[in-house]
Protein backbone atom coordinates (compact mmCIF):
# COMPACT_ATOMS: atom_id res chain seq x y z
CA UNK A 1 0.00 0.00 0.00
CA UNK A 2 1.32 3.36 -0.39
CA UNK A 3 1.70 5.99 1.74
CA UNK A 4 -0.90 8.16 -0.03
CA UNK A 5 -3.80 5.20 -0.55
CA UNK A 6 -4.11 5.02 3.29
CA UNK A 7 -4.69 8.77 3.79
CA UNK A 8 -8.70 9.87 3.92
CA UNK A 9 -9.86 12.17 1.27
CA UNK A 10 -10.26 15.64 3.65
CA UNK A 11 -13.69 15.63 5.22
CA UNK A 12 -15.92 18.31 3.82
CA UNK A 13 -16.62 21.40 5.89
CA UNK A 14 -19.59 20.58 8.27
CA UNK A 15 -22.49 22.51 7.55
CA UNK A 16 -25.21 20.53 9.61
CA UNK A 17 -23.60 20.17 13.21
CA UNK A 18 -26.49 18.18 14.83
CA UNK A 19 -26.54 15.48 12.18
CA UNK A 20 -23.41 15.61 10.59
CA UNK A 21 -20.68 16.72 13.16
CA UNK A 22 -16.79 16.27 12.87
CA UNK A 23 -14.23 16.76 15.74
CA UNK A 24 -11.89 17.08 12.86
CA UNK A 25 -13.84 20.28 11.74
CA UNK A 26 -11.35 23.47 11.38
CA UNK A 27 -14.15 25.28 13.39
CA UNK A 28 -14.30 22.56 16.31
CA UNK A 29 -10.37 22.76 16.64
CA UNK A 30 -10.69 26.68 17.02
CA UNK A 31 -13.76 27.00 19.28
CA UNK A 32 -15.55 23.64 20.24
CA UNK A 33 -17.81 25.09 23.09
CA UNK A 34 -20.84 27.08 20.56
CA UNK A 35 -20.66 23.95 18.92
CA UNK A 36 -21.11 21.40 21.92
CA UNK A 37 -23.98 24.20 23.16
CA UNK A 38 -26.22 23.39 20.19
CA UNK A 39 -25.66 19.77 20.22
CA UNK A 40 -26.69 19.77 23.88
CA UNK A 41 -29.69 21.77 23.18
CA UNK A 42 -30.78 19.76 20.34
CA UNK A 43 -30.58 15.88 22.15
CA UNK A 44 -28.18 14.13 24.89
CA UNK A 45 -27.01 12.37 22.29
CA UNK A 46 -26.05 13.11 18.79
CA UNK A 47 -24.98 11.16 15.82
CA UNK A 48 -22.81 11.41 12.71
CA UNK A 49 -22.55 9.26 9.54
CA UNK A 50 -18.52 10.34 9.59
CA UNK A 51 -15.81 8.22 11.02
CA UNK A 52 -17.71 5.15 10.18
CA UNK A 53 -20.71 5.66 12.41
CA UNK A 54 -20.70 7.78 15.48
CA UNK A 55 -22.70 8.89 18.56
CA UNK A 56 -21.56 12.06 20.77
CA UNK A 57 -23.38 12.08 24.13
CA UNK A 58 -23.70 15.88 25.19
CA UNK A 59 -24.43 16.44 28.55
CA UNK A 60 -22.64 15.00 31.69
CA UNK A 61 -25.18 12.38 32.04
CA UNK A 62 -25.03 10.59 29.04
CA UNK A 63 -21.33 10.60 29.13
CA UNK A 64 -21.84 9.43 32.60
CA UNK A 65 -24.10 6.23 31.83
CA UNK A 66 -21.45 5.63 28.95
CA UNK A 67 -18.39 5.39 30.97
CA UNK A 68 -20.13 3.19 33.77
CA UNK A 69 -21.83 0.97 31.10
CA UNK A 70 -18.38 -1.52 30.04
CA UNK A 71 -21.19 -3.80 29.25
CA UNK A 72 -22.31 -1.86 25.98
CA UNK A 73 -19.58 0.03 25.85
CA UNK A 74 -15.97 -1.21 24.97
CA UNK A 75 -12.81 0.31 25.09
CA UNK A 76 -10.63 -1.50 22.74
CA UNK A 77 -10.56 1.31 20.08
CA UNK A 78 -10.03 4.59 22.37
CA UNK A 79 -9.62 6.96 19.48
CA UNK A 80 -12.78 7.62 16.75
CA UNK A 81 -10.73 7.45 13.27
CA UNK A 82 -11.98 7.20 9.77
CA UNK A 83 -10.94 3.72 9.70
CA UNK A 84 -11.21 0.69 12.20
CA UNK A 85 -8.51 -1.64 11.56
CA UNK A 86 -7.72 -5.40 13.05
CA UNK A 87 -6.46 -4.40 16.60
CA UNK A 88 -2.90 -5.15 16.52
CA UNK A 89 -1.19 -3.31 19.32
CA UNK A 90 -3.06 -2.86 22.50
CA UNK A 91 -2.64 -0.20 25.11
CA UNK A 92 -3.56 -2.16 28.45
CA UNK A 93 -5.25 -0.77 30.76
CA UNK A 94 -6.77 1.81 28.95
CA UNK A 95 -7.77 -0.54 25.58
CA UNK A 96 -9.26 -3.16 28.02
CA UNK A 97 -12.81 -4.10 29.32
CA UNK A 98 -13.63 -6.42 32.40
CA UNK A 99 -12.34 -8.96 33.54
CA UNK A 100 -8.88 -8.21 31.96
CA UNK A 101 -8.95 -4.68 32.63
CA UNK A 102 -8.76 -4.90 36.76
CA UNK A 103 -5.71 -6.30 37.10
CA UNK A 104 -3.82 -4.54 34.04
CA UNK A 105 -4.51 -1.18 36.20
CA UNK A 106 -3.62 -2.22 39.56
CA UNK A 107 0.18 -2.78 38.08
CA UNK A 108 0.17 0.80 37.14
CA UNK A 109 -1.65 2.27 40.55
CA UNK A 110 1.19 2.31 42.72
CA UNK A 111 3.51 4.16 40.73
CA UNK A 112 1.21 6.85 40.23
CA UNK A 113 -0.22 7.56 43.72
CA UNK A 114 -0.10 11.34 45.02
CA UNK A 115 2.73 10.26 47.22
CA UNK A 116 4.44 9.20 44.75
CA UNK A 117 3.90 12.49 42.81
CA UNK A 118 5.62 14.02 45.99
CA UNK A 119 8.87 12.81 45.27
CA UNK A 120 9.24 13.27 41.81
CA UNK A 121 8.30 16.97 42.29
CA UNK A 122 10.91 18.48 43.07
CA UNK A 123 12.74 17.68 39.48
CA UNK A 124 9.81 18.68 38.02
CA UNK A 125 10.27 22.15 39.87
CA UNK A 126 14.14 22.05 38.36
CA UNK A 127 12.44 21.22 35.18
CA UNK A 128 9.87 23.90 35.11
CA UNK A 129 12.45 26.74 35.77
CA UNK A 130 15.74 24.97 33.95
CA UNK A 131 13.12 26.04 30.61
CA UNK A 132 12.30 29.39 31.97
CA UNK A 133 15.65 30.02 32.46
CA UNK A 134 16.15 29.57 28.64
CA UNK A 135 13.50 32.41 27.34
CA UNK A 136 12.55 34.80 30.20
CA UNK A 137 15.26 37.09 29.29
CA UNK A 138 13.77 37.79 26.18
CA UNK A 139 10.68 39.30 26.89
CA UNK A 140 8.41 37.13 25.29
CA UNK A 141 7.93 33.27 23.87
CA UNK A 142 6.17 30.60 22.37
CA UNK A 143 5.24 29.22 25.62
CA UNK A 144 3.78 26.22 24.14
CA UNK A 145 6.90 24.91 21.93
CA UNK A 146 9.53 26.48 25.28
CA UNK A 147 7.37 25.38 28.24
CA UNK A 148 4.57 23.95 28.27
CA UNK A 149 5.19 21.17 26.15
CA UNK A 150 8.81 19.86 27.71
CA UNK A 151 7.11 19.86 31.03
CA UNK A 152 5.39 16.46 30.72
CA UNK A 153 7.85 14.73 28.19
CA UNK A 154 10.85 15.22 31.03
CA UNK A 155 8.98 14.13 33.62
CA UNK A 156 7.91 11.15 32.24
CA UNK A 157 11.23 10.36 30.19
CA UNK A 158 12.36 11.13 34.30
CA UNK A 159 10.07 8.84 35.64
CA UNK A 160 10.28 5.83 32.83
CA UNK A 161 14.16 6.33 33.13
CA UNK A 162 14.87 7.39 29.51
CA UNK A 163 17.07 9.91 28.64
CA UNK A 164 15.04 13.34 28.60
CA UNK A 165 16.36 14.53 25.58
CA UNK A 166 14.89 12.02 22.98
CA UNK A 167 11.61 14.04 23.69
CA UNK A 168 11.52 15.37 20.04
CA UNK A 169 10.98 11.67 19.25
CA UNK A 170 8.04 11.44 21.53
CA UNK A 171 6.50 14.44 20.26
CA UNK A 172 6.49 13.21 16.90
CA UNK A 173 5.15 9.62 17.83
CA UNK A 174 2.54 11.07 19.62
CA UNK A 175 1.66 13.51 16.54
CA UNK A 176 1.45 10.66 14.39
CA UNK A 177 -0.80 8.89 16.81
CA UNK A 178 -3.40 11.29 18.07
CA UNK A 179 -3.17 13.88 15.13
CA UNK A 180 -2.32 12.41 11.46
CA UNK A 181 -3.15 8.85 12.63
CA UNK A 182 -6.99 9.81 12.47
CA UNK A 183 -6.58 9.88 8.86
CA UNK A 184 -3.99 8.39 8.53
CA UNK A 185 -3.50 5.26 9.35
CA UNK A 186 -0.08 4.68 7.61
CA UNK A 187 1.27 7.58 9.69
CA UNK A 188 -0.14 6.09 13.15
CA UNK A 189 1.16 2.29 12.51
CA UNK A 190 4.63 4.02 11.56
CA UNK A 191 4.61 5.94 15.12
CA UNK A 192 3.34 2.79 16.86
CA UNK A 193 6.44 0.71 15.32
CA UNK A 194 9.08 3.44 15.95
CA UNK A 195 7.97 3.46 19.59
CA UNK A 196 7.41 -0.27 20.30
CA UNK A 197 11.10 -0.75 18.96
CA UNK A 198 12.74 2.05 21.08
CA UNK A 199 11.13 0.63 24.34
CA UNK A 200 12.31 -2.96 23.42
CA UNK A 201 15.54 -1.87 22.93
CA UNK A 202 15.27 -0.41 26.60
CA UNK A 203 13.57 -3.94 27.77
CA UNK A 204 16.41 -5.88 26.52
CA UNK A 205 18.89 -3.08 27.75
CA UNK A 206 17.28 -3.65 31.59
CA UNK A 207 16.92 -7.29 31.02
CA UNK A 208 20.91 -7.44 31.36
CA UNK A 209 21.37 -4.46 33.38
CA UNK A 210 18.11 -3.96 35.54
CA UNK A 211 17.28 -0.35 36.88
CA UNK A 212 15.81 2.01 39.37
CA UNK A 213 13.03 3.49 37.17
CA UNK A 214 9.46 2.95 36.01
CA UNK A 215 10.31 0.89 33.11
CA UNK A 216 12.14 -2.30 35.22
CA UNK A 217 9.66 -1.90 37.76
CA UNK A 218 6.47 -2.73 34.88
CA UNK A 219 9.44 -5.72 33.87
CA UNK A 220 9.71 -7.02 37.62
CA UNK A 221 5.72 -7.00 37.88
CA UNK A 222 3.76 -9.80 38.27
CA UNK A 223 0.13 -10.97 36.83
CA UNK A 224 -2.84 -11.82 38.64
CA UNK A 225 -1.27 -15.72 39.10
CA UNK A 226 1.96 -14.59 39.88
CA UNK A 227 3.57 -14.83 36.44
CA UNK A 228 5.70 -11.99 34.89
CA UNK A 229 4.24 -9.98 32.15
CA UNK A 230 4.80 -10.91 28.57
CA UNK A 231 6.82 -8.27 26.63
CA UNK A 232 4.38 -7.09 24.44
CA UNK A 233 1.84 -6.50 27.77
CA UNK A 234 5.09 -4.33 29.09
CA UNK A 235 5.28 -2.68 25.85
CA UNK A 236 2.00 -1.47 25.32
CA UNK A 237 2.07 -0.55 28.70
CA UNK A 238 5.12 1.50 28.13
CA UNK A 239 3.13 2.67 25.07
CA UNK A 240 -0.20 3.87 26.81
CA UNK A 241 2.32 5.87 29.44
CA UNK A 242 4.23 7.71 26.74
CA UNK A 243 1.02 8.81 24.77
CA UNK A 244 -1.35 9.56 27.49
CA UNK A 245 1.04 11.41 29.29
CA UNK A 246 2.86 13.84 27.11
CA UNK A 247 -0.28 15.52 24.66
CA UNK A 248 -2.74 15.64 27.69
CA UNK A 249 -0.62 17.58 30.17
CA UNK A 250 1.00 20.05 27.50
CA UNK A 251 -2.53 20.77 27.10
CA UNK A 252 -3.24 21.63 30.21
CA UNK A 253 -0.94 23.29 31.21
CA UNK A 254 -1.16 25.66 27.83
CA UNK A 255 -5.11 26.11 27.75
CA UNK A 256 -4.23 27.28 31.48
CA UNK A 257 -1.44 29.79 30.87
CA UNK A 258 -3.45 31.10 27.93
CA UNK A 259 -6.47 31.78 29.83
CA UNK A 260 -4.33 33.33 32.72
CA UNK A 261 -2.74 35.47 29.78
CA UNK A 262 -6.13 36.65 28.38
CA UNK A 263 -7.60 37.36 32.16
CA UNK A 264 -5.74 39.49 34.13
CA UNK A 265 -8.29 39.40 37.50
CA UNK A 266 -7.46 35.55 37.53
CA UNK A 267 -3.77 35.44 36.85
CA UNK A 268 -3.49 38.81 39.57
CA UNK A 269 -5.53 37.02 42.08
CA UNK A 270 -3.16 33.48 41.86
CA UNK A 271 -0.14 35.61 42.58
CA UNK A 272 -1.73 37.19 45.40
CA UNK A 273 -3.27 34.06 47.03
CA UNK A 274 -1.28 30.64 45.73
CA UNK A 275 -3.35 28.90 48.37
CA UNK A 276 -6.32 29.21 45.70
CA UNK A 277 -4.22 26.75 43.47
CA UNK A 278 -5.63 23.51 44.67
CA UNK A 279 -9.09 24.79 43.57
CA UNK A 280 -7.78 26.85 40.54
CA UNK A 281 -6.19 23.78 38.47
CA UNK A 282 -9.49 21.91 39.07
CA UNK A 283 -11.26 25.16 37.75
CA UNK A 284 -8.79 24.73 34.87
CA UNK A 285 -9.16 20.86 34.29
CA UNK A 286 -13.19 21.50 34.31
CA UNK A 287 -13.40 24.32 31.85
CA UNK A 288 -10.39 23.42 29.44
CA UNK A 289 -10.51 19.93 29.53
CA UNK A 290 -8.09 18.30 27.19
CA UNK A 291 -8.74 14.80 26.65
CA UNK A 292 -11.64 13.19 24.15
CA UNK A 293 -11.83 9.28 24.79
CA UNK A 294 -13.85 7.26 22.70
CA UNK A 295 -16.29 3.46 23.21
CA UNK A 296 -17.56 1.28 20.64
CA UNK A 297 -20.78 0.26 21.13
CA UNK A 298 -21.12 -3.71 21.37
CA UNK A 299 -24.36 -4.15 21.76
CA UNK A 300 -27.85 -2.05 21.10
CA UNK A 301 -29.02 0.05 24.12
CA UNK A 302 -30.31 3.82 25.07
CA UNK A 303 -28.33 6.39 26.60
CA UNK A 304 -30.56 9.36 28.58
CA UNK A 305 -33.22 7.58 26.18
CA UNK A 306 -32.01 8.00 23.06
CA UNK A 307 -31.29 4.47 20.88
CA UNK A 308 -27.94 3.63 20.29
CA UNK A 309 -26.64 0.70 17.64
CA UNK A 310 -23.76 -1.49 17.57
CA UNK A 311 -21.57 -0.60 14.67
CA UNK A 312 -20.77 2.97 15.64
CA UNK A 313 -17.88 4.60 17.72
CA UNK A 314 -18.54 6.74 20.59
CA UNK A 315 -17.14 10.42 20.73
CA UNK A 316 -16.47 10.18 24.99
CA UNK A 317 -16.48 14.02 25.19
CA UNK A 318 -15.68 14.52 28.99
CA UNK A 319 -14.56 18.38 28.20
CA UNK A 320 -18.31 18.79 26.64
CA UNK A 321 -19.80 17.10 30.04
CA UNK A 322 -17.69 19.15 31.98
CA UNK A 323 -19.22 22.39 30.06
CA UNK A 324 -22.60 21.23 31.15
CA UNK A 325 -25.15 23.94 32.29
CA UNK A 326 -27.25 21.24 33.88
CA UNK A 327 -24.07 19.73 35.84
CA UNK A 328 -22.23 23.12 36.75
CA UNK A 329 -23.57 26.36 37.58
CA UNK A 330 -22.01 28.91 35.05
CA UNK A 331 -20.47 26.12 33.24
CA UNK A 332 -19.42 28.64 30.29
CA UNK A 333 -17.40 30.64 32.93
CA UNK A 334 -14.13 30.10 34.62
CA UNK A 335 -14.74 30.52 38.48
CA UNK A 336 -11.41 30.43 39.59
CA UNK A 337 -12.07 29.69 43.11
CA UNK A 338 -15.25 27.25 42.57
CA UNK A 339 -15.98 24.97 45.82
CA UNK A 340 -18.07 22.68 44.10
CA UNK A 341 -16.81 20.75 41.08
CA UNK A 342 -17.33 17.07 40.50
CA UNK A 343 -15.68 17.29 37.12
CA UNK A 344 -14.74 14.19 34.69
CA UNK A 345 -11.79 15.90 32.94
CA UNK A 346 -9.88 12.51 34.15
CA UNK A 347 -12.60 10.26 33.25
CA UNK A 348 -15.21 8.41 35.11
CA UNK A 349 -15.68 5.20 36.22
CA UNK A 350 -12.99 2.24 36.10
CA UNK A 351 -10.80 4.22 33.40
CA UNK A 352 -10.12 6.61 35.81
CA UNK A 353 -6.97 8.01 34.38
CA UNK A 354 -4.37 6.68 36.04
CA UNK A 355 -2.09 9.12 35.77
CA UNK A 356 -4.31 12.13 37.08
CA UNK A 357 -2.12 12.51 40.18
CA UNK A 358 0.76 13.32 38.16
CA UNK A 359 -1.00 15.54 36.20
CA UNK A 360 -1.94 17.87 38.77
CA UNK A 361 1.37 17.79 40.14
CA UNK A 362 2.85 18.73 36.95
CA UNK A 363 -0.08 21.45 36.15
CA UNK A 364 0.28 22.96 39.97
CA UNK A 365 3.85 22.86 39.74
CA UNK A 366 4.15 24.57 35.80
CA UNK A 367 2.03 27.08 36.92
CA UNK A 368 3.21 28.15 40.25
CA UNK A 369 6.81 28.26 38.80
CA UNK A 370 5.85 30.50 35.62
CA UNK A 371 3.81 32.80 38.16
CA UNK A 372 6.47 33.16 40.66
CA UNK A 373 9.23 33.90 37.52
CA UNK A 374 6.43 35.86 35.05
CA UNK A 375 3.37 36.90 37.41
CA UNK A 376 2.75 39.23 34.46
CA UNK A 377 2.46 38.40 30.86
CA UNK A 378 -0.42 38.83 27.94
CA UNK A 379 -0.95 37.16 24.14
CA UNK A 380 1.23 38.55 21.94
CA UNK A 381 -0.82 40.62 19.12
CA UNK A 382 1.85 40.04 16.57
CA UNK A 383 1.16 36.13 17.09
CA UNK A 384 -1.47 33.80 16.65
CA UNK A 385 -2.86 31.30 19.16
CA UNK A 386 -3.38 27.73 17.25
CA UNK A 387 -5.36 24.92 18.76
CA UNK A 388 -4.81 20.84 18.06
CA UNK A 389 -6.88 18.39 16.59
CA UNK A 390 -9.16 15.45 17.42
CA UNK A 391 -8.43 13.65 20.66
CA UNK A 392 -6.45 16.40 22.72
CA UNK A 393 -7.24 20.04 22.73
CA UNK A 394 -4.63 22.52 23.88
CA UNK A 395 -2.90 25.26 21.92
CA UNK A 396 0.24 24.19 20.06
CA UNK A 397 1.35 28.31 19.47
CA UNK A 398 0.85 29.85 22.36
CA UNK A 399 2.63 33.44 21.62
CA UNK A 400 3.34 35.83 25.08
CA UNK A 401 4.65 38.67 25.93
CA UNK A 402 6.11 39.16 29.50
CA UNK A 403 5.29 42.61 31.74
CA UNK A 404 2.84 44.69 32.12
CA UNK A 405 1.19 45.98 28.97
CA UNK A 406 1.61 49.80 28.55
CA UNK B 1 -27.51 22.32 66.13
CA UNK B 2 -26.86 19.47 64.00
CA UNK B 3 -25.33 16.19 65.40
CA UNK B 4 -22.09 14.94 64.73
CA UNK B 5 -20.83 14.11 60.92
CA UNK B 6 -19.82 10.61 60.01
CA UNK B 7 -17.88 9.99 56.76
CA UNK B 8 -18.02 6.69 54.84
CA UNK B 9 -16.08 5.87 51.31
CA UNK B 10 -17.60 3.49 49.29
CA UNK B 11 -15.16 0.88 48.32
CA UNK B 12 -17.35 -0.07 44.77
CA UNK B 13 -17.64 3.33 43.60
CA UNK B 14 -14.16 4.76 44.57
CA UNK B 15 -11.69 5.10 41.68
CA UNK B 16 -8.94 6.61 43.02
CA UNK B 17 -9.40 10.55 41.93
CA UNK B 18 -7.82 11.43 45.13
CA UNK B 19 -10.16 14.68 45.49
CA UNK B 20 -11.20 13.99 48.77
CA UNK B 21 -7.36 12.84 50.14
CA UNK B 22 -5.96 16.27 48.56
CA UNK B 23 -9.32 18.55 49.84
CA UNK B 24 -9.08 16.88 53.66
CA UNK B 25 -6.20 14.93 54.31
CA UNK B 26 -7.23 14.74 57.88
CA UNK B 27 -10.56 12.66 57.07
CA UNK B 28 -9.46 10.56 54.31
CA UNK B 29 -6.35 8.59 53.21
CA UNK B 30 -5.01 6.49 50.26
CA UNK B 31 -4.19 2.83 50.06
CA UNK B 32 -1.23 1.40 48.11
CA UNK B 33 -3.23 1.86 44.56
CA UNK B 34 -4.50 5.12 45.38
CA UNK B 35 -7.57 4.23 46.31
CA UNK B 36 -9.62 6.35 49.25
CA UNK B 37 -11.03 4.88 52.68
CA UNK B 38 -12.19 7.26 55.85
CA UNK B 39 -9.85 7.82 58.59
CA UNK B 40 -10.39 5.80 61.41
CA UNK B 41 -14.28 5.13 62.22
CA UNK B 42 -15.15 8.20 60.33
CA UNK B 43 -16.41 10.52 62.77
CA UNK B 44 -15.28 13.83 61.88
CA UNK B 45 -13.34 15.73 64.45
CA UNK B 46 -14.92 19.27 65.26
CA UNK B 47 -14.17 22.14 63.21
CA UNK B 48 -13.49 19.64 60.30
CA UNK B 49 -17.53 19.49 59.25
CA UNK B 50 -16.90 22.19 55.94
CA UNK B 51 -14.09 19.83 54.96
CA UNK B 52 -15.91 16.67 54.66
CA UNK B 53 -18.99 18.33 52.67
CA UNK B 54 -16.22 19.64 50.11
CA UNK B 55 -14.85 16.96 49.73
CA UNK B 56 -18.30 14.76 49.65
CA UNK B 57 -19.26 17.78 46.70
CA UNK B 58 -15.80 17.06 44.47
CA UNK B 59 -16.17 13.63 44.62
CA UNK B 60 -16.92 12.62 40.78
CA UNK B 61 -17.99 9.09 41.73
CA UNK B 62 -20.49 10.61 43.97
CA UNK B 63 -18.17 7.90 46.66
CA UNK B 64 -18.47 9.98 49.71
CA UNK B 65 -21.24 9.23 52.10
CA UNK B 66 -21.82 12.06 54.86
CA UNK B 67 -24.21 10.98 57.76
CA UNK B 68 -25.51 13.09 60.74
CA UNK B 69 -25.59 10.81 63.78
Amino acid sequence: MSDSASIMPEHPPVTDWINDFDHTDPAWTEDPFPIWEKLRAASPVVHTDRFLGCYMPTTYQAVKEIAYDTDHFSSRRVIVRDVRPEITAKAPPITSDPPEHKPAKQLLLPPFTPDAMKKLEPRVRAICNELIDEFIADGKCDAAARYTKHVPVRAIAHMLGIPEKDGDLFIKWIHGILELGIKDDNALMEAVKEMTGYFAGHLEQRKKQPTDDLISTLMKAKDKDGNPLADEHVLGSLRLLLIAGIDTTWSAIGSSLWHLAKTPADRERLVKEPELMPLAVEELLRAYSPVTMAREVMKETTVSGCPVKPGNMVLLSFPAANRDPAMFPDADKVVIDRKENRHAAFGLGIHRCVGSNLARMEMTVAIEEWLKRIPDFRLDPAGKVTWSEGTVRGPRQLPLLFGKAN
Amino acid sequence: MAGKLKIRVDQDKCQGHARCKSLAPELFDLDEFGNAHEVGDGSVPAGLEDKAWLAQSNCPEIAIEVTEE
